[in-house]
């Protein structure tokens, strides 16, 4: 039978179900990456980000969160420029993040 | 006006720092205390060192407020019972106190204040230092949070009392928790409970008490769940920073939705993780509730009994918020301490010397009128 | 969990409800899908408690489903809901005794809009009687029949055959219960027990015997509000929400479910279908769904009516499973039997939930 509709998948954060063991093995290699208070300056910066959905704030928040999926597309916008670096003021390095992130995801 | 003269040579004994002018200029005046608190015990000690007859009036059985129920206090960690330990002594040394003992009534005549105790002693007074401070909220009145219902709902005041009595950290079944959850903002900054404001130290408290569960459950994930940050003091941005970096503590911006019970008894928490603008879900076994401060019944008695005015927070409004923070629109009736409005300790502190040389001033100023 | 944090709010949650002299209006939803439960709420309430309750034949809808839906503007429902109020003062009565849920919201923000904002009230008068030329007097209590009955719950108790204890085993039913969202969550006051931890079928299961299951998604909706189920498209949006509650209940291993609205038990039920054929899932024993019921019919069977008199037979969920663990009688020839005895048709079965 055709029933014309589906389930709708769950849209909520689930911390018991999510797999964080991304964002522990980021924790160990850069240890930065728990000082973050999503305070907004690297993605104010962001080169790619004033043109493509990309911020840093974003991308560490989700990985934190379990929800890589999210943001594997997120991370290829970024451009390697460094600014949200020098911007950010725990001073989380960004950068190796990004770059750690990359190799987890993506490579 | 009341020259004590039978206990003069008492007030030369009393005094540590003399002044020859303030000898001169005042005949012993006799302030009441209203409250045994941190704030009552400070100014109670300031004004007897300046000459004064102190009676300090506390409904307990002990003195020492609130403080007496906190482990250890932030920023430094130092344990709570220093303060008490030199406050104490010295303020029973000095004073006249009177322990569950309560203000039943005040009427003011011929320039002094005729206060009735429970005990059924009426003090004259030449002045009166409301420092009745506040209560904290009741939690019940949270209903979606489950205190009182849910097992494994504890409040903060709760937490702290394990801390001092070193009771390890268990949920009610008695196991280790693998999580705990820290609820900001419990009564405060809420129209629902009738309480907007915010009562500015629950943030600060929170992070030091999820440091001190990751120190005693090294394995316990501890998330605390925030609107805002309020790290207002000194050092206190660095705590937060601490708690993040070296402790692990993990900060979720949103505001606990509902909090219900499973199968397990663990408390599920529903809040928006509003960084990431999508609803969160996680099961927790301990919620602590940080509730707020509310004015206490005393505040409330003394303020109606006394006509003072209210701020729309319902504590007691002084004079002037930047040039006269212990006076009363009262002739005479003075303020210090969470009676007030919340505030940490250090804080009631400073403020109840500020109201002893508030006090003082009103004296002088009043003698050399006199003598005018 | 302490029971008695429980029935501490209990008490800030006490509301008036009538005694006696009700006038009813019905449900649209619940006349339709559950026929035997307003049938069987009008029987209790006149010859088992000797209650006046009377039903005007010309009352209509309240317009709820069409408001909600926004197909109907404000002015309409009010002028509609005057009518009602119309026909109520006109036939003497001033209690209104309401079937639905979302018709006793639709009712009670009404009458706070015209509190609040008294030249609606006004402005409504005007129209009532432009379009019938009838005038009306606001009702001296509004009560939901579940209100009602759980303030007859104990002479209910007093008359009970099949108190809600399984038969089996000795022990009471686990019962979870479900209020429709229009009973509380919009005027905490006016819902018995408030909106987290309301009371009005938690007294009934009490009183009759049954044990109160609570779950973590208790207070979630069924996933009824009518924008979603009027359009197939969108219905996957009601049964998410109906699953969700399903998921969290079904650990603790209910006997039944009890609602209030109308509304709510259309999607606990037919959703247990609905989500057994899309994603497999079953949340009864042994591949059946757990009964869905509504008060009126769990008071019948309580009191003894017979389970086809209550219209059981037009539920999708299987209720045999139940009346047996209750030890309820039932002739299972004459589930699908009409007037005079004659077999009227069965209804295909699933092919996952069993029925």
């Amino acid at each position: 039978m055709n029933w014309q509709f589906a389930l709708h998948p769950d849209h909520t954060i689930n911390l018991d179900h999510n797999n964080r063991s991304l964002a522990q093995l980021l924790e160990e290699k850069e240890p930065t990456s728990r000082i973050c208070m999503a305070c907004g300056s690297c993605g104010g910066t962001c080169t790619a980000g004033q043109f493509e959905p990309i911020s840093f704030r974003h991308i560490l928040l989700m990985v934190r969160r379990g929800e890589t999926e999210s943001v594997r597309s997120e991370l290829t916008k970024c451009m390697y420029c460094g600014k949200c670096t020098l911007v950010c003021p725990r001073g989380v390095n960004t950068r190796h993040i990004l770059a750690l992130l990359r190799t987890m995801l993506i490579n | 006006m009341q020259v004590r003269a039978e206990s003069s040579s008492e007030a030369l004994n009393c005094r540590k720092h003399l002044n020859a002018d303030i000898l001169l200029m005042h005949t012993r005046k006799h302030i009441v205390v209203i409250g045994g608190g941190v704030a009552g015990m400070e100014s109670a000690i300031h004004l007897c060192d300046m000459g004064y007859e102190v009676t300090l009036v506390e409904k307990q059985d002990q003195l020492g407020g609130h403080v007496l129920k906190w482990d250890f206090l932030f920023p430094d960690h130092r344990p709570a019972y220093e303060i008490t330990n030199e406050l104490c002594p010295s303020v029973e040394e000095k004073a006249n106190i009177k322990l569950q003992t309560e203000v039943k009534n005040i009427v003011k005549q011929n320039g002094h204040f005729e206060v009735a105790l429970s005990d059924g002693e009426i003090l004259t007074a030449d002045a009166l230092l409301v420092a009745t401070g506040f209560d904290l909220f009741d939690a019940h009145k949270k209903e979606e949070y489950g205190y009182g219902i849910y097992d494994n709902v504890i409040t903060a005041a709760e937490l702290e009392e394990r801390f001092q009595n070193k009771i390890p950290i268990r949920t009610a079944a008695g196991k280790k928790p693998a999580r705990v959850g820290f609820v900001h903002c419990v009564g405060s900054r809420d129209e629902k409970v009738g309480n907007e404001y915010c009562s500015k130290v629950c943030c600060v408290t929170a992070v030091k008490q999820a440091m001190r569960v990751k120190e005693s459950l090294p394995g316990c994930e501890v998330f605390c769940f925030y609107m805002d940050l309020r790290m207002f003091g000194r050092y206190f941005e660095d705590l937060y920073r601490e708690a993040q970096e070296k402790w692990g503590v993990q900060f979720i911006r949103g505001r606990l939705s509902e909090a219900a019970e499973d199968i397990d008894h663990r408390i599920i928490v529903k809040v928006e993780d509003t960084l990431a603008g999508r609803p969160l879900r996680m099961a927790v076994d301990l919620l602590v509730l940080l509730t707020g401060f509310v004015p206490s019944e005393g505040t409330k008695r003394m303020a109606a009994m006394l006509n003072l005015p209210l701020g729309n927070d319902r504590f007691i409004k002084p004079s002037d918020e930047h040039l006269r923070r212990n006076l009363t629109p009262v002739p005479g009736v003075f303020v210090t301490g969470a009676s007030s409005g919340p505030r940490s300790i250090s804080e009631s502190i400073s403020d109840a010397r500020a109201a002893a040389l508030e006090i003082a001033a009103w004296f002088n100023h009043q003698t050399q009128h006199a003598v005018k | 969990m302490k029971i008695e944090g429980k029935r501490a709010l209990w008490k800030d949650y006490q509301k008036a409800i009538a005694d006696d002299h009700y006038f009813y209006v019905r449900s649209c939803v619940r006349q339709t899908f559950f026929p035997g439960a307003e049938k069987a709420f009008i029987e209790i309430m006149k010859n088992r408690l000797g209650k006046d309750l009377y039903e005007e034949p010309i009352h209509t809808t309240c317009t709820g489903i069409a408001y909600h839906s926004d197909i109907v503007p404000l002015e309409t429902t009010m002028t509609v809901v005057a009518r009602q109020f119309a026909l109520m003062t006109e036939t003497g009565y001033e209690n209104l005794a309401v079937s639905c849920v979302t018709s006793f919201g639709v009712y009670s923000e009404v009458l706070e809009t015209w509190h609040h904002f008294p030249e609606t009230e006004e402005k409504t008068r005007e129209m009532l009687w432009k379009a019938t030329r009838r005038e009306f007097k606001k009702p001296a209590n509004v009560a939901h029949a579940s209100d009602i009955i759980y303030k007859f719950r104990d002479q209910i108790a007093a008359q009970a055959v099949y108190p809600l204890i399984n038969r089996e085993t000795g022990k009471p039913l686990r019962v979870v219960e479900h209020i429709g969202c229009h009973y509380a969550k919009m005027f905490p006051h006016k819902g018995v027990g408030g909106a987290e931890y309301p009371y009005v079928l938690v007294g009934m299961i009490e009183s009759w015997g049954g044990e109160v299951v609570d779950y973590p998604e208790r207070r979630h909706c069924c996933g009824f509000g009518f924008r979603q189920y009027l359009i197939q498209a969108n219905r996957g949006y009601t049964f998410s929400n109906t699953k969700k509650k399903f998921d969290s209940m079904a650990p603790y291993k209910p006997d039944m479910i009890i609602t209030n609205c109308p509304g709510c038990p259309l999607f606990l039920d037919r959703g247990q279908y609905a989500i057994a054929e899309l994603e497999g899932i079953t949340y009864g024993e042994n591949g059946y769904g757990i009964p869905v019921l509504t008060f009126e019919e769990v008071a019948g069977l309580v009191l003894g009516y017979d389970p086809w008199d209550l219209g059981l037979q037009f539920h999708q969920v299987a209720v045999e499973p139940l009346l047996d663990k209750m030890g309820i009688p039932y002739d299972p020839a004459m589930k699908y039997a009409g007037p005079g005895g004659k077999f009227i048709g069965s209804p295909e079965l699933p092919e996952t939930l069993k029925c």
